[in-house]
C-alpha cells in the first residue's frame, strides 16, 4: 500500500486539567474519505482542529504528506495551505464580495496575480453553480449558499486535504442537499481526500471508505468499509446508531 | 450704547484671525487624529495578544492617558518635557504630539473592543486558509472592526476637536486664544464683545463638530440593523 497522506500518531488533547482527545491513532490514504462519527460533545471538532493546527495537542505527532508535525514545531501557517477546512458555522468574510472571499488566500498567502486568482474563482463558482452571485455580499445569500461558496473558498488554495466539520448542521433540510451533493462531487471526481465530521447517517454511509467511531476522546471503532453501519461492534456503536433514525 | 460689540466681529482682520485660529484648531485636531489613530490601531491590535506583559504595559498607558486631566499633559508636553530632554519645538508641534498619543490611548481601547468582538470563527476560517496573522488582522479584523468602531472613533474625533480649545493654556494661536486676545484689545471701548466673540466661537465649533456627530449617530443606526 502507498505511503499514507496522513498519519496521526498517539495524539493526546487537555484542555487545562481535562482530557478531550485520549492517544488518537489513524491513518488516511490519499483519496480517502473518513468520516467521524460520535455522540455530541466528545471532541470531533477538536480532533479536526488539532488536524490543522487551530488546537496544540499536548502529546503524540501527525504525519502529513511525509512530513512529521508536532504541536510546537509545526509551521501551520504552511500546513494550511494544503489542508482546507470548513466549519458549522457560515464563516464568509462579511465585508467582501463572494469573489474577494475566495481570491483573498490565493492573492495574499500564495501570490498569484489578480486575474489569475479570479478566474480559477470564477471557475470554481461555476462549479459550485452560483457563478451569478460573484459580486454578492455573503448576506445576500442562503445557507446554503454560503456554504458552497465556504467550500470554493478552500478549493481555491489546491488543498490536499479537506476537513469539513459538520457543515450542514445549521441549514435548512432544504439546503442541505446541494451541500453534500457538492462534498460527494469532490470526492468521486476529484479524488479529493477528506475527513467528514457529520450527523447525516445516510450521507455517512454513501460517502465513506472508511468510519472512525469516537466516545470520550477515544476511537471506539475504526472500520474500513461502510461495515460500521451495517455490524457496529460495540454496544455504544449500537445505540448511537439507533439513536440517529435513518 | 454707541458702539456695539459686535462691530468687532469685523473690525479690521479679526474675523480672519478667528478663521485662521479654528484652522490651528482643526489641522492639529487632523493631524492628532491621523498619527493617534494609526498608532492606536497598533496598540489596540497588541492588546489582543497572547502575552500578559504586553497587556499590561499598554492597559497601563491607556489608564495614564484617561486619568491625566487633558491640561496637564499639555503642560507636561509643553513645559516639562522639553526642560527635561531638551528639545525647543513649537507648541502646536508639542500639542499635536500630546494630542495624538491621547487619541493612541483612546482608540487602542476602541480598536480592542471592536477586535474581540469579531466572532472567533472569522479569525479561525481565515487561519484555516493559511493566511498569517498579520493579514488576518489587516484584510479580515480591522476592516470588521472598522465598522463597529466608527461611531466611537467619530465620537473621538468631536471631543479632540473641542479640546483644542485648551490649546491657549501653552500659547497656541487657537480660536480661543484668538477670540481672548480680540476680546481684551476691545474691552474698553466695546463692553459686549465678548458676548459676540465667544457666540461666533460656539457656532464655529458647532459647525465643525455637529456633522460629525450626525455622521456618527447615522453610522450607529446602520450598524443596529
Ligand atoms: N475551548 C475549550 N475549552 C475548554 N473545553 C473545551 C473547549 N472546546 C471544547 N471543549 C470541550 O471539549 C470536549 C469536546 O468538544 P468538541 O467540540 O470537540 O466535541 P464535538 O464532538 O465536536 O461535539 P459536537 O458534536 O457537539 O460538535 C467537550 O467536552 C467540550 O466541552
Ligand atoms: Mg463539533
Amino acid at each position: 500500500m502507498a505511503e499514507p497522506i496522513l498519519t496521526v500518531k498517539n495524539l493526546s488533547k487537555s484542555y487545562g486539567e481535562q482530557q478531550v482527545l485520549h492517544d488518537i491513532n489513524f491513518s488516511l490514504q490519499k483519496g480517502e474519505v473518513m468520516t467521524m462519527l460520535g455522540p455530541s460533545g466528545i471532541g470531533k471538532s477538536t480532533l479536526l482542529r488539532c488536524l490543522n493546527g487551530l488546537e496544540d495537542f499536548q502529546t503524540g505527532e501527525l504525519v502529513f504528506e511525509g512530513q512529521t508535525v508536532k504541536a510546537d514545531n509545526a509551521n501551520w501557517q504552511q500546513l494550511r495551505q494544503k489542508i482546507g477546512m470548513v466549519f458549522q458555522s457560515y464563516d464568509l468574510f462579511p465585508n467582501m464580495t463572494v469573489l474577494q472571499n475566495i481570491t483573498l488566500a490565493p492573492v495574499k498567502v500564495q501570490k498569484k496575480s489578480k486575474a489569475e486568482a479570479e478566474q480559477a474563482a470564477r471557475q470554481l463558482l461555476k462549479r459550485v453553480q452560483l457563478s451569478d452571485y460573484a459580486n454578492s455580499y455573503p448576506r445576500e445569500l442562503s445557507g446554503g449558499q454560503k456554504q458552497r461558496i465556504a467550500i470554493a473558498r478552500a478549493l481555491a488554495m489546491h488543498p490536499d486535504l479537506m476537513l469539513f466539520d459538520e457543515v450542514t448542521a445549521s441549514l435548512d433540510p432544504e439546503m442541505v442537499r446541494s451541500v453534500l451533493d457538492l462534498i460527494k462531487e469532490l470526492s468521486e471526481q476529484d479524488n479529493m481526500t477528506m475527513i467528514i465530521v457529520t450527523h447525516e447517517m445516510n450521507f455517512a454511509r454513501q460517502i465513506a471508505d472508511q468510519v472512525l467511531f469516537l466516545d470520550q476522546g477515544t476511537i471506539l471503532e475504526q472500520t474500513a468499509g461502510k461495515d460500521f453501519f451495517t455490524n457496529p461492534q460495540t454496544q455504544r456503536a449500537k445505540d448511537f446508531l439507533a439513536s440517529m433514525d435513518f | 450704547m454707541e458702539h456695539s460689540g459686535i462691530s468687532v466681529l469685523f473690525q479690521g482682520r479679526n474675523f480672519v484671525r478667528l478663521l485662521g485660529g479654528l484652522w490651528t484648531s482643526v489641522w492639529i485636531a487632523a493631524l492628532a487624529l491621523v498619527f493617534g489613530l494609526l498608532l492606536g490601531a497598533l496598540i489596540g491590535l497588541l492588546r489582543t495578544s497572547k502575552s500578559k506583559l504586553l497587556r499590561a504595559i499598554f492597559r497601563i498607558y491607556l489608564e495614564f492617558f484617561r486619568i491625566v486631566p487633558t491640561v496637564v499633559l499639555l503642560f507636561l508636553f509643553y513645559y516639562i518635557l522639553p526642560r527635561q530632554v531638551g528639545i525647543n519645538w513649537p507648541g502646536s508641534v508639542m500639542a499635536t504630539i500630546a494630542f495624538a498619543l491621547w487619541v493612541s490611548a483612546e482608540f487602542s481601547d476602541i480598536v480592542r473592543g471592536a477586535l474581540i468582538s469579531v466572532p472567533k470563527v472569522q479569525q479561525e476560517s481565515g487561519l484555516a486558509l493559511g493566511l498569517s496573522k498579520w493579514q488576518l488582522f489587516i484584510y479580515v479584523l480591522l476592516p470588521q472592526a472598522f465598522q463597529l468602531e466608527l461611531p466611537a472613533t467619530i465620537n473621538l474625533a468631536t471631543r479632540v476637536i473641542k479640546t483644542t480649545s485648551l490649546l491657549m493654556m501653552i500659547s497656541v494661536m487657537d480660536l480661543i486664544n484668538v477670540g481672548q486676545q480680540i476680546i481684551e484689545a476691545n474691552n474698553q471701548s466695546h463692553p459686549t464683545a465678548v458676548f459676540w466673540i465667544y457666540g461666533l466661537i460656539f457656532l464655529l465649533y458647532f459647525i465643525v463638530d455637529y456633522p460629525l456627530s450626525l455622521w456618527s449617530k447615522k453610522v450607529a443606526r446602520r450598524n443596529q440593523n
